[in-house]
């Protein structure tokens, strides 16, 4: 019997662990969810700053094609890389990914955020517009979420548009310089995520 | 500058441009990094301190400083309109400037943004684009900072075209005003620490995350002219068969 509740229990904590990091598949609702669930903890002053960092690692490895976007920022590169170092290079970029995006948000302050539009551009793609409301400290600011839709069912956030511009642009620009010039050398720019991460 | 060196410097610049160079072509990478390097000591040590500064003023005070000097760049985006064909941006701009110089105090307030008059900045690198005139090669200029020689070419041709530029650098006289050269340094360099102050979070926060600062710098320069030369914030990424 303790045993059957010990199993309850356990089953009850995953599920809702589940359930906090399940969004809509409506991109539109999907990113106002999203985005709501990430204000409330980012600016929870009980949550200590470790808690947050988990959270966002979290619901960015649930909820960004971070593998995808590897691949995009690799650009032409990667047709020719052999699969063993592909998934080097992937594993690399998703740890340089998640501290990168966690450098970024977990000093964030309590900013109003609004969801004004979303214009479905392709079967693979619904561009989710929204922006950050002008504060004492900032302008307002547009963003643009590029979701990849091919799942119905799950959405994934694959860019993000800051006033026009695209964050997996410059991060593939910025891989593409280190690549031309160390010969293409895709160990180097694996060395260079390393270095970033353990640092 | 004599009008025979300036020829020659836009005969050599409009070489860059005519050849086939894409903006991500570099003219010449090696020196671009080294003044890169060199900007980024500046900042750091004479621009960063006094955007800490500026950013700690009353709010009415930043926002009085960052009105000013968009109504006067304000003056730069007429004429550009007006080589671009839009007409009714040029009447905006002159609107804008017009009601803000006097109901707006000089351009410290910006009544005009309230009646809807939302004054879109353009200048000659952006009109050149428009025309279709290619970017062509990238590089970094002391202290300015990122440009293309088309940009570079637009950058001289402002300071012609500018009735602001043409007051202050020039010394000219226009409808019984004149400056002098250091008004001109002065609003171009409080308009440097008022975009450095506003985007100080997202320099710290590129500076702590890039791997490559020089690229991606680059990259954001050219982003945000090719969005400037489009009017339009629209990004077609090719994902290409990454979504099979």
């Amino acid at each position: 019997m303790k045993k059957l509740s010990l199993i309850v229990i356990c089953s009850l904590f995953i599920f809702n662990q589940v359930l906090a990091f399940t969004y809509s598949s409506d991109p539109k609702i999907f990113v106002t969810e999203l985005v709501n669930d990430a204000i409330s903890k980012l600016s929870d002053k009980n949550i200590s700053k470790e808690e947050k960092k988990e959270f966002i690692e979290k619901i960015a490895l649930e909820n960004v094609d971070i593998n995808a976007l590897g691949l995009y920022t690799l650009g032409e590169v990667r047709k020719s890389t052999d699969k063993d170092l592909l998934l080097k290079f992937q594993n690399s970029f998703t740890k340089y990914f998640l501290k990168s995006l966690t450098s970024r948000l977990t000093d964030y302050s309590n900013n109003k955020f609004e969801v004004i539009s979303a214009d479905k551009k392709s079967v693979n793609y619904t561009i989710v517009k929204s922006k950050i409301l002008e504060s004492e400290n900032q302008p307002e600011i547009k963003i643009d979420w590029r979701i990849y839709t091919k799942n119905p069912d799950k959405p994934l956030i694959r860019d993000l548009i800051v006033e026009g511009l695209s964050l997996a642009r410059t991060q593939k620009e910025e891989f593409s310089s280190i690549l031309s010039s160390n010969n293409n050398d895709i160990n180097i720019l694996i060395s260079k995520l390393n270095d970033f991460v353990n640092n | 500058m004599n009008s025979k060196k300036f020829i020659t410097l836009l005969f050599s610049i409009s070489l860059l441009i005519s050849s086939e160079l894409k903006a991500s072509d570099e003219c010449f990478e090696g020196a671009s990094r080294a003044v890169f390097k060199f900007n980024m000591g500046f900042d750091k040590a004479i621009i960063k301190p006094i955007a800490n500064g500026y950013n700690k003023l009353p709010e009415p005070v930043k926002n009085g400083t960052s009105n000013f000097t968009s109504n006067i760049a304000t003056l730069l985006s007429i004429p550009n309109h007006v080589l671009q064909g839009n007409l009714k941006g040029a009447g905006d701009a002159t609107a804008s400037f017009l009601i803000n110089s006097t109901f707006g105090i000089i351009g410290l307030a910006n009544p005009a943004e309230k009646l809807g008059l939302k004054a879109q900045k353009e200048d000659v690198g952006q009109t050149l684009g428009a025309y279709g005139v290619g970017a062509g090669c990238y590089f970094v200029l002391p202290i300015l900072g990122p440009t293309t020689a088309r940009d570079t070419i637009g950058m001289l041709a402002d300071s012609f075209i500018d009735p602001f530029a043409h007051v202050t650098l020039r010394e000219k006289e226009l409808f019984g005003s004149s400056g002098n050269q250091f008004d001109y340094l002065a609003v171009k360099g409080t308009t440097a620490v008022d975009f450095r102050a506003d985007n100080a979070t997202n320099f710290d926060s590129l500076e702590k995350n890039s791997i490559d600062l020089y690229a991606s710098f680059k990259s954001l320069y050219l982003q945000n002219r090719e969005n400037k030369i489009k009017n339009s914030n629209e990004v077609e990424a090719e994902w290409g068969n990454l979504d099979n």
